[in-house]
């Protein structure tokens, strides 16, 4: 197990080289520069901003003094727009916010999702299977961006209960937290449930009711584990999922996470905090996978590493 | 008093091709210790009457009738009723001993869950008491074994975990469900040696489910042939083999390879069970049936005809031979 993690962390590096290689390449070959601006600059100016952040070097050197810097130092470079900050400091200011609202709603779309999908299969084909069904339809079609402008009409709007951006205490993450995780909470109800189904027609199940286990049990101890193992599959991919597409929830809430630095970076052609966050991105989804291969082991004994 | 009476039992699923009938009319009593073997082709409804026993069927299958374990109904009972005879006075094995286990647990905490939670047991005792028993279906080194997940067994390994579960708890009945189908020929008859030495030892009554005539020849005491959700003919054991009266039962035997005769040929019954969504009316064996005539649209009553040994057949063999 432990050789089979290291392994997995030792192929990590040429996939986050092979990631920095083709985001850089991407990124540059690009229209426009972080200097191009409506009013154009002196071609000198130009020239000594250029020669200052190396954008004068051939693009191969560009590469393995960026990539050395991170090896090295740990310097992921200066931001080209924001001149006194590092592209270190502005992951450090935004990624825990990001990372606050994330795991809230990873929390909540899986612990509800599973709930939700867990009930509607025991109940199969009852009123509370077709409103859980329903509602998880509903919620999947619902992207962030139609959810967030919906929760702040109601919640703040109408009944004035929340605050409808900002971040400046809890109250302030309820409205973020809700509207990243809607969609993703339907998708787990429905695989859980679809997932539950199958598991309970299965024959060992059929043998832990004969053995005279309340149905509870059944459904704990015996039936939830296998059910579990398609959700755990998704949640590796939902996890970033919901990491990156704070985008949306930090532009429509004003909540200063990752995201927005994402798409001003983005718009602004600002390399080096577009490829620090790309990195980071890359090397969480990395994680994640490992993690999701980790727990499937962990779950069934037949996955040995 | 029988430890269990069933007393016209049928089930019935709803589909999407209307109601199917999966079991009809059906009746058998069972005395304490007895063995009683249930015999029929795929589809004859034999094992819907052991989920009927065991409150098991599908979530679509609908009952009527009455089945009596030691004078209390369990037809119909509440899930609590049937907890507290499942495993503890009525067990049961399957199938397919490939799944019946639960793949993602330790053959200790799945077995052990049944001495905890009937018998009120430590985790520690449990786990010993299954050891004795994996012992007792003669599991190598049950001891290490018992720590192992059900992959790391092969199927007859498998199924002897299966019967060691099932016996836990000493129950009463022990229902087996064509227990050596999923095994391969020797594996079977070890598995059959085995049932038939734990029978002796624990007295527990059992009914044993196979469409396989040999079995039953060496395990029961008496034999309930199935067809089509009826039962054709119950009668004990050795006159049923040596003086076979249903058409449907020689057929049967007459379809089973003989060692001891070279000469006998195996005769196959023409055709093929009938689709119990759209039976044939009277009779189920009528349109297989050599000795079938006019009679034979109405259903023959299941009658005694000689002492412990009852028919339903309008045309027994005896009396068109006579």
């Amino acid at each position: 197990m432990f050789s089979y993690i290291l392994k997995r962390l030792a192929i990590a590096v040429p996939t986050l080289l092979l990631l920095i290689v083709i985001s850089f390449l991407l990124m540059h070959s690009a229209p426009g520069g972080p200097f191009t601006a409506e009013r154009e600059l002196p071609p000198q100016v130009l020239a000594n901003l250029n020669a200052k952040y190396g954008l004068d070097q051939p693009l191969w050197r560009q590469i393995t003094s960026y990539v050395w810097g991170i090896v090295a130092h740990f310097d992921f470079g200066p931001s080209f727009v924001y001149k006194d900050r590092t592209v270190n400091q502005i992951i450090a200011q935004g990624f825990p916010i990001t990372l606050t609202y994330g795991l809230l709603s990873f929390a909540l779309a899986v612990i509800v999702g599973v709930s939700l999908g867990v009930a509607a299969a025991i109940r199969h084909n009852t009123l509370l299977d077709y409103i859980a069904v329903g509602l998880s339809i509903g919620a999947q079609v619902l992207p962030n961006f139609v959810m967030a402008p919906i929760l702040v009409l109601i919640f703040t709007l109408w009944l004035g209960w929340l605050p409808g951006g900002g971040w400046q205490g809890p109250e302030y993450w309820i409205l973020p937290v809700i509207a990243l995780s809607t969609s993703f909470m339907a998708s787990i109800a429905r695989i859980t449930r679809s997932s539950m189904l199958e598991v309970l027609t299965s024959n060992h199940i059929r043998t832990a009711r004969a053995k005279g286990l309340p149905e509870r049990r059944v459904i704990l101890r015996h039936a939830l584990k296998p059910a579990m193992l398609p959700v755990i599959s998704y949640l590796g991919p939902a996890f970033v999922a919901m990491i990156t597409g704070s985008v949306v929830v930090d532009i429509y809430f004003s909540t200063g996470g990752i995201g927005k630095a994402f798409v001003d970076s983005a718009l602004n052609r600002d390399y080096a905090v577009m490829m620090g966050v790309t990195i980071l991105m890359g090397a969480l989804t990395i994680l994640f996978n490992l993690v999701v291969d980790i727990l499937y082991g962990w779950i069934d004994p037949k996955i040995r590493y | 008093m029988a430890l269990l009476q069933i007393k016209d039992l049928s089930v019935t699923f709803d589909s999407q091709d209307g109601p199917v009938h999966a079991v009809n009319n059906l009746s058998l009593s069972i005395d304490k210790g007895q063995t009683l073997g249930i015999v029929g082709e795929s589809g004859s409804g034999k094992s819907q009457t052991a989920f009927s026993i065991m409150g098991l069927l599908a979530g679509n299958g609908r009952t009527s009738g009455s089945i009596k374990f030691d004078g209390q109904e369990i037809l119909g009972a509440s899930p609590k009723v049937l907890n507290s005879l499942r495993a503890k006075r009525i067990a049961m094995i399957f199938q397919d001993p490939m799944t019946s286990l639960n793949p993602y647990m330790k053959i200790a905490d799945q077995m052990a869950e049944v001495l905890t939670l009937h018998q009120g047991m430590s985790k520690r005792d449990a786990v010993a008491e299954c050891v004795r028993m994996l012992d007792a279906v003669k599991i190598p080194a049950a001891k290490e074994r018992i720590r192992l997940y059900p992959h790391e067994f092969s199927g007859g390994m498998r199924q002897r975990v299966m019967i060691a579960m099932s016996l836990l708890c000493r129950p009463d009945l022990l229902i087996a469900d064509e227990p050596t189908t999923a095994l391969d020929v020797t594996v079977q008859a070890q598995i059959m040696d085995l049932l038939n030495d734990l029978q002796r030892e624990f007295g527990m009554a059992t009914v044993l489910i196979t469409h396989d005539l040999g079995v039953v020849a060496g395990f029961c005491e008496k034999v309930l042939v199935m067809y089509g959700g009826r039962v054709m003919e119950s009668a004990p054991t050795d006159p049923l083999f040596a003086q076979p009266t249903h058409p449907y039962t020689r057929g049967l035997l007459g379809a089973v390879p003989r060692v001891d005769d070279e000469d006998a040929s195996m005769t196959a019954i023409p055709g093929n069970p009938p689709n119990m969504a759209s039976p044939p009316s009277g009779c189920p064996f009528r349109p297989r049936c050599n000795y079938a005539g006019e009679d034979c649209y109405v259903m023959p009553p299941l009658a005694d005809f000689a002492p412990g040994r009852a028919r339903a057949c309008h045309r027994p063999v005896e009396k068109v031979i006579a």
